[in-house]
């Protein structure tokens, strides 16, 4: 149920990192229309499948961005139409780790190298929700789910070193627990010139419920199991951020970040080279006998 | 005595490509109507390849069933090509590599050496072409009009290719003449008093897509379809357009649905193995309602198959490309003006009923040179999909037909959803929603109905009703059959699905239409018979296109049996 819409009738449980994931997302697409004075209209959120993809049907603001809820694992080449054929559109891509990391993986790497300069968000929650608790690429090693009752046999990936590795010029990472603060993290990634994720500990309470790991317990003796970056921690520095992704612990704060062409960057400088178009008329005479 | 049609045939290596088009562009300088066919192996380099010119003094529908001529430039290339000539059908053999027992229907040319013998080890094929000339009567002014003009290029080398061109060719004559075999001399070329081009498949698909507006295309290498990737990123260049290749046809069918969200007018061609992995997302397009165009050009199947060969076995495929209830809308172009219209065609009717539409062209087109009169582009009419410009809290899919589409930017925002979803485009299950949105998406395919048809000898009762590229060949068994006497009609459109208006009640009336197709399942008549058409196919499946002949001989007997059958009962 929305505000635009009373009849939608799909919920996240109660307790769902989610809701703090949207409501960080409109935050940063408040301020950033601000900024740029855009309107809601000017974003387009490209929403994977699974629970969080359906944040695009749960934004709250009177006007609505545009959304596109496509078919599991393919926001990125979706987000990569978008932005390549509406240059002006802010593009936010939603969708979880089964989503982005299982079935989509292979979209990641070309995206990075053409640096396309899309955001996404995507929230973690190392396990496939919506079909009710499955193991997913970052369930941990052993973690018993429906699928593999007795224990994973997989080692867990690591996003934030995947992303590192593969090229992606904007990476940060955060929990779903602090609204404001994930808020500014997008904001800046929205900002950046090329392909950012923002990569979100947003914990399923039904079926891998993390938010005592995450936050530890001195009462049970957990350590904390986000850790802030260091002071001095510069993000331009490529090893200092392998160093701080490799750690297993969870970073809050912008891991890495470097400034190169975009796609649209290389791809004006590329036409510009190019001979002007050409009418269909005049190319058909080129083929005159 | 002349003759008015010759079919020459090449069979070698990559040497055969050259000659062959060297021979093709020739004849239709010269006013002849050419038309050509090649067959390669999935390799770079080397392999049997074969190919070849038909050039008539008429027109012609079809490649040519038996070659007048072989130029075999390898032992394979005879042993395989050779059964395949008509009684009386001359050789010419590359001496260098084989030789054959004079039988006065054959003779060897070292074409190597006669091109070195000019000082340009490159014009091999003017040696080719000079012989053929030579056999068949083709004026060697005619092929030297064309060396001229071709290689009068504003260098300094001009004039010394032009001379060892020529020379070339008067050195394949002779050794031709000195063999003192002589087929027949073509008759003089009767051009057309119209303007006419000289193209492939591929510059018809491309140019017909972008005079109906198309400004966005994506593709991912694959045989037979790369060309038009190659056509589109040399070609749709400049501002405003976008040419992209990508990582994967799943990858290329997602950005088409993202750049048509975006309001472009999207395409991107594939052949088998990528339609196959588009599937979800053609059911993605069609649910949320999102313009774009996909060409798939056929070749052999499934899987891998058959890369470089010509099949139309991807029919059901293509109208049913995707899980779940959807009917794609197919135009198969059968000849070179129809891949221009088709194509464009096909942008217009993803504009109009906002969804996606599959052009289905195939390998005979795609390796097809052809001389056509110029088409006329301003016979198409740019159609443009209505835009929502009203105010916020527009309902996107209320309406039982097509409605304004918002786009990025502009009022309406709204949600584009793979899921069943109500008029915001929110996710719902409702069992009344579905049938409403069902209802929605297929109604829209009435508003294609606007395609034309042939329709010859509309009297008959039994009909021959080719798709694609049969269409040739199978006109030429149409006339062979009227010429022997046989009572058959002609039905053709280019229009699969949804048929022209007014013609499935056409082929209902008729007592059996007999569907010419390459594939083993009779992929078309089944689905004629689907929609109650006493529909029955002729098939072949082995990869190369029909003999029109042979079809005409096929046809003739299930007409006679169809007869036969009506007598019994």
């Amino acid at each position: 149920m929305t505000t635009k819409n009373p009849n939608y009738d799909f919920k996240w449980c109660p307790g769902c990192g989610d809701f703090g994931v949207r409501r960080a997302v409109e935050f940063a697409l408040n301020a950033r229309n601000e900024k740029h004075e855009t309107r809601m209209r000017d974003n387009v959120i490209v929403a994977g499948i699974g629970c969080s993809g359906n944040l695009v049907h749960l934004m709250e603001a009177d006007e609505q961005p545009f959304g596109i809820h496509g078919i599991h694992g393919r926001t990125l080449p979706i987000a990569l139409g978008v932005k390549s054929g509406s240059p002006d559109s802010n593009v936010i891509i939603v969708a979880g780790d089964g989503d982005f990391l299982s079935i989509g993986m292979e979209h990641i790497g070309p995206q990075a190298q053409r640096n396309l300069n899309v955001t996404a968000v995507i929230m973690d929650n190392g396990v496939y929700g919506l079909t009710k608790g499955q193991s997913s690429p970052t369930s941990n090693f052993g973690m018993v789910t429906s699928s593999t009752p007795f224990g994973k046999i997989e080692a867990a990936l690591n996003p934030l070193s995947f992303y590192l590795e593969i090229g992606v010029s904007f990476i940060a990472s955060h929990y779903s627990s602090k609204p404001r603060e994930l808020s500014a993290l997008i904001e800046e990634a929205m900002e950046h010139n090329g392909f950012s994720i923002v990569h979100v500990q947003s914990p399923c309470t039904t079926y891998n419920d993390t938010y005592e790991q995450l936050k530890g317990s001195k009462k049970k003796g957990i350590e904390p199991g986000i850790i802030d970056l260091p002071e001095d921690y510069d993000s331009s520095d490529r090893a200092q951020a392998m160093n701080v992704v490799s750690d297993g612990r969870v970073p809050l704060g912008v891991i890495f970040k470097e400034n190169r062409p975009t796609l649209g960057d290389q791809y004006s400088s590329m036409t510009g080279r190019a001979p002007s178009k050409a009418s269909p008329e005049k190319i058909l005479a080129t083929y005159a006998i | 005595m002349e003759k008015r049609d010759f079919v020459v045939r090449f069979a070698g290596e990559a040497n055969v490509v050259t000659a062959t088009e060297a021979l093709a562009s020739a004849a239709a300088s010269a006013g002849y109507y050419v038309y050509t066919f090649a067959t390669f192996p999935s390799q770079i380099l080397g392999g049997p390849i074969w190919t070849q010119v038909r050039m008539s003094v008429d027109p012609v529908f079809g490649q040519g069933d038996y070659p007048d001529l072989l130029v075999a430039f390898n032992k394979y290339g005879y042993d395989t090509h050779h059964p395949e000539l008509r009684a009386g059908g001359v050789t010419i053999y590359n001496s260098k590599e084989f030789d054959l027992p004079v039988d006065g229907l054959n003779f060897g040319i070292d074409v190597e050496a006669l091109a070195k013998e000019v000082g340009n080890p490159r014009a091999t094929n003017f040696v080719t072409v000079g012989a053929i000339s030579q056999e068949i009567g083709f004026a060697l002014d005619d092929v030297k009009a064309f060396n001229k003009a071709k290689y009068t290029r504003g260098r300094d080398s001009d004039a010394q290719i032009i001379d060892s061109n020529d020379a070339a060719l008067e050195l394949g004559a002779q050794a031709a003449r000195d063999s003192g075999i002589f087929i027949e001399s073509i008759g003089a070329s009767n051009p057309p008093e119209y303007e006419q081009i000289m193209a492939e498949s591929s510059d018809m698909i491309g140019l017909g897509a972008m005079a109906a507006g198309l400004d966005y295309y994506v593709g991912y290498p694959i045989s037979p379809a790369t060309k038009i990737l190659i056509w589109m990123e040399s070609r749709m260049v400049g501002e405003n357009t976008f040419v992209h290749q990508t990582s994967s046809e799943i990858e290329s069918i997602n950005t088409l649905i993202g750049a048509g969200f975006a309001g472009r007018k999207a395409m991107t061609a594939t052949a088998g193995p990528g339609l196959s992995l588009m599937s979800e997302g053609i059911g993605l397009a069609w649910m949320s309602e999102i313009p774009l165009v996909i060409v798939n050009v056929q070749r052999g199947g499934p899987a891998t198959g058959l890369p470089t060969k010509t099949e139309q076995s991807d029919l059901f495929s293509c109208i049913h490309p995707a899980h779940g209830d959807v009917r794609i809308p197919v135009i198969a172009p059968g000849d070179l003006e129809e891949c221009l219209f088709g194509s464009a065609k096909a942008v217009n009717w993803a504009e109009r009923y906002q969804g996606p539409v599959i052009l289905l062209s195939e390998m005979v087109l795609s390796e097809r040179t052809q001389n056509i009169e110029k088409p006329d582009l301003s016979k198409i009419v740019v159609e443009d999909r209505q835009v929502y410009t009203g105010e916020n809290g527009y309902h996107r899919y209320e309406a039982e037909e097509v409605s304004p589409m918002p786009l990025p930017g502009g009022p309406g925002a709204y949600v584009a959803n793979g899921s069943e979803h109500d008029e915001f485009g929110d996710t719902t299950h409702l069992a009344t929603v579905h049938v409403h949105g069902t209802h929605r998406r297929f109604g829209k395919l009435n508003l294609l109905n606007d395609g034309t048809y042939e329709d010859i000898n509309p009297d008959a009762s039994v009909v021959m009703m080719p798709w694609g590229g049969s269409k040739g060949p199978a006109r030429e068994a149409f006339e062979a059959l009227k010429d022997r006497g046989v009572d058959i009609g002609w039905v053709y459109t280019m229009y699969l699905n949804p048929l022209p208006d007014g013609l499935l009640d056409l082929l209902k009336s008729k007592d059996l239409v007999i569907v010419p197709e390459l594939n083993y399942q009779g992929q078309w008549s089944a689905l004629l018979r689907m929609d109650r058409v006493n529909a029955e196919s002729i098939t072949q499946y082995t990869g190369l296109p029909f003999k029109s002949g042979l079809l005409a001989d096929r046809v003739e007997t299930m007409v006679m049996q169809h007869q036969e059958g009506k007598v019994l009962a």
